[in-house]
């Protein structure tokens, strides 16, 4: 059981760097991007054949964060210079990426087998597989977690976070929407396409299949940790991403656990994600109720 | 102070909805000139506004501010010299962030944003000073959500932020319309204020006559898309409502119709 726990917690932590991209466009920007699903293939598919064609897998990973940023410009520039909607600009972009990650990656899968990855360094000084995968996605997240803190403070910060809230203003204070909106889904498809390479690593293979469903899953954990534990300020929001990260892998180990077929995964993270996202409905069509319960009384 | 040159908007061109919204309509703000625009509904006085500041590009015609022509400037690079009060309380301030970044947003107005810290500290005792003076008690709330604040505190803060960086032109589209009669009263106070001590040059739109009567040293209205009448200084001082009433039925041949008017 533990060693069950151990792995979600692992996996938990590097789809939270995922969970912060998805952040950064969905309560930051406003948009539900679902680049995602192919850019954090894009960090998967670049991570793996750089590293099997030997190059550091740290750099690797920077390069997967390059790959990852020039997809959210895209999507970007479809949405604010084309004026598609964002949805669809997104969708358009997955799509390519689909392609593109092929390309990347010459065939559909690369296997990362017998071959030094960024968790080798924590394994040769004697920590498992499982234990390495959180050592260096706690670092990275601890990491992020000061960058984007002190990023989303300064002025071209505030004006990303602005955006989100009110564009007309952000405008009237001379500042290019524009501009704001495609570096926050740079930012935010970066992120993502470096939590790819990071799965991609802990998992041993890049698949080109393997984004199916990775927005919801990202919308799951924002969700999850926002209702579990609050949305105070930045700080505590950011730290709350990482908990709801890990939560939802807690919890699809436990379902699994408890004999629910593998197959039926995201069936079950689609009715999570509906049902937490039609909370505020239910509240409010509770909320008259209870009133008039305790009226009543 | 700003020269608006024969600018045409048209809306729907071309089809069975289109609209003359502004037609030729050309006229100069001296430096420190308050003008009022009133007009009635569907008068383009919105739209006129809304064309100085961007929103919507002219057909015809060009728009100079300070001697700069910026027709072709889209929304966010003339927000560089432009001040702007919406009449949407929601529309002027980010709800979701607190006071001092919404003033800390507008300060950098006209300015490139790096990745130099959002607030400074001294700063922060500059807004205490100017929200002090206020007297809504925002001074020691800097830290709290804009969204927490009224219709008339959003206004005033707008308000605070729109001349926070001194514009060249300040723009103030209906910006009491959406207040109770009280606190509307309060915000135009505020706005006189604002602007007699920092002598902005200001194009108010209202639908209020005794407003744009009170007032500004200039009034001018709206009709048609065109604008139809031009008051200044000594004569505006002597304008009644009556006054106005009847030289705007002398020029187009109709009552004055607006909700607004009638009531207030």
């Amino acid at each position: 059981m533990l060693q069950i726990l151990m792995a979600a917690v692992s996996l938990g932590l590097l789809w939270a760097i995922v969970t912060i991209g998805v952040y950064i466009t969905y309560r930051i920007l406003g948009i539900a991007d679902l680049t995602v699903e192919g850019s954090i293939v894009m960090g998967a598919a670049i991570a793996a054949i750089t590293i099997s064609r030997g190059i550091n897998s740290y750099v690797a990973i920077g390069f997967a964060f390059l790959g990852g940023l020039g997809a959210g410009l895209i999507t970007g520039l479809l949405h604010t210079k084309l004026k598609i909607p964002a949805l669809l600009s997104g969708i358009l972009t997955m799509i390519a990426l689909y392609s593109i990650n092929l390309r990347i990656m010459g065939k559909a899968n690369i296997s990362l087998l017998r071959i030094d990855t960024a968790y080798t360094v924590f394994e040769n000084m004697g920590l498992n597989s499982t234990i390495s995968v959180i050592v260096l996605g706690l670092i990275f997240i601890t990491g992020l977690i000061g960058i984007l803190y002190w990023f989303f403070g300064t002025e071209i910060g505030s004006a990303i976070r602005a955006t989100g809230n009110n564009p007309q203003m952000v405008r009237a204070q001379g500042i290019n929407t524009n501009t704001t909106i495609i570096l926050g889904l740079m930012i935010s498809n970066g992120l993502v396409a470096t939590g790819g390479a990071l799965i991609a690593q802990s998992q041993r293979f890049a698949d080109v299949q393997m984004g199916i469903g990775s927005i919801v899953i990202g919308l799951a954990s924002v969700i999850i940790g926002e209702v579990l534990f609050g949305r105070r300020n930045f700080a505590s929001r950011l730290f709350s991403l990482v908990l709801g990260a890990i939560t939802y892998r807690i919890i699809i180990a436990l379902v699994l656990k408890l004999g629910m077929p593998a197959n039926d995964l995201k069936l079950f993270t689609a009715i999570t994600v509906a049902i937490a996202l039609s909370l505020p409905i239910f509240r409010s069509y509770l909320g008259p109720i209870r009133k008039s319960i305790k009226r009543s009384q | 102070m700003l020269r608006v040159n024969g600018i045409t908007k048209v809306f729907n061109a071309r089809t069975i909805n289109e609209k003359v919204a502004l037609h030729n309509v050309s006229f100069t703000l001296e430096k420190g000139d308050f003008t009022t625009l009133i007009g009635s509904n569907g008068s383009g006085k919105s739209t006129l506004l809304n064309c100085i500041a961007g929103v919507y590009s002219t057909d015809r015609g060009s728009i100079v501010i300070d001697g700069l022509d910026v027709t072709k400037f889209c929304e966010y690079k003339r927000a560089a010299v432009l001040g702007r009060v919406f009449q949407d309380p929601m529309m002027g301030t980010a709800s979701d962030m607190a006071i001092e970044e919404n003033l800390a947003l507008a300060l950098r107005r006209g300015q490139r944003r790096g990745l130099r810290w959002g607030i400074t500290n001294k700063e922060r005792e500059q807004y205490k000073e100017l929200l002090k003076k206020l007297g809504l008690g925002l001074e020691n709330r800097l830290s709290i959500k804009v969204g927490l604040l009224s219709g008339g505190q959003r206004q005033a803060l707008t308000l605070l932020m729109a001349t926070l960086k001194k514009p060249k032109l300040l723009l103030l589209d209906e910006h009491a319309a959406a207040l109770d009669p009280r606190t509307a009263k309060e915000v135009m106070k505020l706005t006189d204020r604002i602007i007699g001590e920092d002598n902005l040059t200001t194009l108010m739109v209202t639908h209020n006559m005794r407003d744009a009567i009170n007032h500004g040293n200039r009034l001018m209205m709206m009709y048609e898309g065109k604008i139809i009448l031009d008051i200044k200084d000594k004569e505006k001082q002597k304008l009644t409502i009556e006054d106005l009433l009847v030289r705007f039925g002398s020029i187009s041949g109709e009552e004055f119709a607006d909700d607004q008017t009638l009531l207030s």
